[in-house]
């Protein structure tokens, strides 16, 4: 008997099962399971266009699997209602990998917009003091009144970053957070998303190729491969492993 | 072979670009609105076309005169002419080539701004963060198109008229009262309300179809370089083809 609460009290954050996705002709995702833990860092490895951006698409709802579940906090998102969805997505944020700030509205704009939902009632001094918060734990409370064009491209992931983070959600999705930064820079990213993680206490899927990425931010690996998810274990499992669909990452 | 995948390209665009119209009247005008966004684009779409609609519809008004006094001098009916100008500008050039020119300036930025919010994925970045992006970005905008339209016909006309009254006054002297009392004793009802009405239709043709194109443009700087391309052509043709329309229905209900 008291082994059963345990495991209630212990629910995942998001449980994968039997994912498919395809666009026409083309299998992106077939058969698909992966369970997410709470405040813990899964990390999808996979090559360029193995639908790992499709998968954290799903997640969010932004696309619709062919079959499958998807269950977000008990629910399971495919069969959400527009409202319902829009309260699960309250409480996951999206890092999208080309930032995606919106380049007509200065910095502040940006972060106020997730604020905008209609059931929230801020006063303005709140809103503000949000926008201040989520800046100083990225480190660019400088830069609220300046456009996105006038940062360089570390400073917009950080600046994205903080908008995914002003809801304080307690699920993140990352998509491929430390591509195309240089290697001081994305290290910088890495140790930011592990600072955030344990601040807030999240759990996050991080969506990657990149293999400092993987070592730094990692609890656990997922291989995604042929649409499956192929692998799992430590970022070590993998390092060692015999096997030449996991051992080509790390040539 | 060729020819029958074109056919059924045409007509599966033509039900696209349906099926995103009735989603604008069954999402888009749905509560809550966006107010601030859409007086916003009012001031963006309305007011900053002004000046370029001013210039153009005043030339167009002193090059018409200019171009018809000659036949009218010689029919020796030259006294006519501001009524002449007057009708042909309030009736049909007015609305259709200042929603030409908007179409012209309009449509191709927002389908070029639509597109690349797509492809940088600030779409769905909206959509994520709990913000219905087709009311936020396109009923606003095809709202704005709509009612800025008209307004700027009506200036465009008022300044197309200026321009006829200098072109009178090249090569003749004609008064300001004179002129304009003569403009608007021969201008009735049916003139001004049929063609005042279509350009409503221009609008929300420019506005839908900038929308449609940017909201479906492809990836890269190609998709979105066509998207703002095809929303000129296709809403220029659009507005002629109401235009026909209108003018058919107008003729059927006896307005003329």
């Amino acid at each position: 008997m008291k082994k059963t609460t345990e495991i209630d009290s212990v629910t995942p954050s998001i449980i994968i099962e039997k994912l498919c996705k395809r666009f026409g002709d083309h299998v992106v995702l077939q058969d698909f399971s992966l369970t997410v833990q709470k405040e813990e860092n899964v990390v999808v490895l996979g090559k360029s266009g193995s639908g790992k951006s499709v998968l954290i698409k799903c997640i969010i709802g932004l696309l619709k699997p062919d079959c499958g579940n998807i269950q977000v906090f008990g629910e399971n998102v495919p069969q959400l209602e527009h409202d319902q969805l829009d309260q699960v997505r309250a409480r996951i944020g999206f890092l999208f990998q080309g930032n995606a700030l919106y380049d007509s509205m200065t910095v502040r704009e940006n972060l106020e917009f997730p604020l905008r939902r209609h059931w929230f009632d801020h006063s303005q001094q709140q809103v503000d003091a949000l926008v201040i918060e989520a800046l100083e734990n990225v480190g660019l409370a400088h830069t609220v009144d300046l456009m996105p064009e006038e940062l360089s491209g570390g400073m917009l992931k950080r600046v994205a970053l903080a908008r995914t983070m002003i809801l304080k959600p307690e699920i993140i999705l990352y998509d491929e957070p430390t591509t195309g930064l240089d290697p001081v820079t994305a290290r910088e990213i890495d140790n930011l998303i592990l600072k955030l993680q344990k601040k807030y206490h999240t759990s996050s899927i991080i969506i990657t190729h990149d293999m400092n990425c993987v070592k730094n931010t990692a609890d656990r690996v997922a291989l995604l491969l042929d649409g499956r998810c192929y692998a799992q274990g430590t970022y070590e499992d993998f390092e060692h492993s015999a096997d030449p669909n996991i051992h080509q990452f790390f040539e | 072979m060729a020819l029958v995948t074109n056919i059924k390209a045409f007509f599966g665009e033509t039900g696209n670009i349906a099926g995103f119209t009735g989603r604008f009247f069954s999402t888009g005008l749905k509560p809550r609105f966006e107010f601030r966004e859409l007086l916003n684009q009012c001031y963006i779409i309305g007011y900053k076309s002004l000046p370029l609609i001013a210039l153009t519809g005043f030339i167009m008004g002193l090059v018409l005169t200019m171009q018809l006094r000659p036949s009218l001098v010689d029919y020796g009916v030259e006294s006519q002419l501001p009524i002449m100008v007057g009708i042909a500008i309030v009736r049909e050039i007015g609305p259709v080539i200042t929603a030409l020119i908007f179409a012209g300036k309009i449509a191709s930025s927002i389908g070029a701004e639509l597109g690349s919010m797509k492809v940088t994925e600030q779409i769905d970045a909206m959509e994520v963060s709990g913000t219905n992006p087709f009311k936020y970005l396109v009923a606003t905008r095809v709202l704005s198109t709509t009612l800025m339209l008209p307004v700027l016909t009506v200036m465009g006309d008022a300044i197309s008229l200026f321009g006829a009254f200098i072109g009178v006054n090249i090569r003749s002297v004609t008064s300001f009262h004179l002129f304009f009392t003569q403009v608007f004793h021969s201008l009735s009802f049916g003139d001004v309300l049929p063609a005042f009405i279509k350009t409503f239709f221009f609008g929300f043709a420019v506005g839908i179809i900038g929308c449609y194109k940017g909201y479906t443009s492809s990836k890269g700087t190609r998709g979105v370089g066509s998207s703002a391309n095809s929303a000129v052509v296709l809403s220029s043709v659009l507005i002629f083809i109401i235009d026909l329309l209108a003018v058919q229905l107008t003729d059927l209900l006896g307005l003329n």
